[in-house]
């Protein structure tokens, strides 16, 4: 019990300070579950992590199931993921409930007009950064371009497209054969 | 279906199904957004923002956020849990095949080609989030040549520009930015 509990607090403490989420999270996972507490070496977090990216959901918290699973099984996946969604959920419903007694008032629509502008820019900088990370070759670039015109234009759900990327790239030494021809 | 279950149901979808981190959940929620009216264009960008500026991550927040739009508190918990459980059962599950997953091929040839996929999605929404701010419309067939004009918010797409070169130039955090715009928002009148 006093096991669960810890990993529960160990994540809560980790989720409710850093900004971001991702890679933004590595130094203090490492602080707080390497150096403090034991639970993974270096080595391991960061397999986790990459693990983590590539597995469906959040990376943050298929980091901490994978080291409250390590530590205590599926009882102790289970806290240490509570955990490290625990603060987001506070403080994010706490915010909203705040927001939606405002969002009339003009002042926080023109705030807001123009912070969506600003979240345009940001979207668009993340985007450049994973093109010059995933985008290898001209292959890759047509995938990008594919998907884009897929969801943008004709509205095609996600899912389906993730999962045609995704199947696509078992059948990748079939689908190389075709291109280099 | 209960209502309820539906949210459930969406945002296990979600969890399933957005690979990559950080904004892979964006395409998803442009997607509800589309399929019911929980929410519009602009309030994703505006959870976006408020995902940026609170501790936490990303996908977590919108979940959060996005319930809290549905149903309150109650929304934000059923669309968070939604959202963790189905990587929760699969780390579990690759936990015990760790080695095996890790050096498998298969898992390298499909995440060759997921990662541009989930680039032109996230592209896809980055491109909705602009279209929104900049003409005020949801796709780009409601522009046309004459009504063109009409849309096209000046002050937005100054500060499109400005913002686009001062986030390359000075390398600072998010939320830095998104302070920045809302006092030129509210200086300004957007």
């Amino acid at each position: 019990m006093k096991e669960l509990w810890q990993l529960f607090i160990t994540f809560c403490k980790i989720g409710g300070f850093t900004f971001g989420g991702g890679y933004a999270m590595l130094p203090m996972l490492q602080r707080e579950v390497v150096d403090k507490r034991g639970w993974a070496s270096e080595d391991e977090i960061l397999d986790y992590f990459a693990i983590g990216q590539c597995t469906p959901g959040i990376i943050f918290v298929n980091t901490a199931t994978f080291v409250g699973y390590k530590k205590k099984g599926v009882l102790g996946g289970i806290a240490a993921t509570v955990g490290s969604i625990f603060p987001s959920v506070i403080i994010v419903m706490t915010i909203a409930a705040v927001l939606n007694n405002f969002a009339e008032l003009p002042i926080v629509q023109h705030a807001f007009g123009a912070i969506r502008v600003v979240v345009g820019v940001l979207i668009v900088n993340a985007v450049v950064g994973m093109w010059k990370k995933s985008v290898v070759d001209k292959f890759c670039a047509v995938i990008a371009v594919i998907a884009f015109l897929l969801s943008a234009i004709l509205s095609i759900s996600p899912i389906w497209i993730v999962l045609g990327a995704a199947l696509l790239g078992v059948a990748l030494p079939v689908v190389k054969g075709a291109w280099s021809r | 279906m209960s209502s309820w279950f539906i949210l459930f149901y969406e945002f296990f979808k979600i969890g399933l199904f957005s690979v990559g981190g950080g904004l892979a959940t964006l395409p998803f929620l442009y997607r509800l957004a589309d399929k019911y009216d929980w929410f519009n264009y602009g309030m994703v960008a505006d959870m976006v923002a408020i995902s940026e500026s609170t501790p936490g991550p990303l996908g977590v927040n919108m979940a959060t956020y996005t319930g809290f739009q549905f149903g309150g508190p109650l929304g934000s918990v059923i669309a968070t849990v939604a959202l963790v459980v189905p990587s929760v059962i699969i780390i579990i599950i690759v936990s015990k095949f760790l080695q095996r997953f890790r050096n498998n091929s298969h898992v390298e040839d499909v995440f060759y080609l997921l990662r541009p996929g989930v680039t032109g999605l996230i592209g896809a929404a980055g491109f909705s989030v602009i279209l929104s701010a900049l003409f005020h419309v949801k796709k780009i067939t409601d522009i046309s040549y004459e009504n063109f004009l009409g849309l096209v918010g000046v002050k937005e797409c100054i500060l499109f520009v400005c913002m686009l070169f001062l986030t390359n130039k000075f390398k600072k955090h998010p939320v830095f930015y998104i302070a920045i715009g809302a006092a030129l928002g509210i200086i300004f009148a957007f």
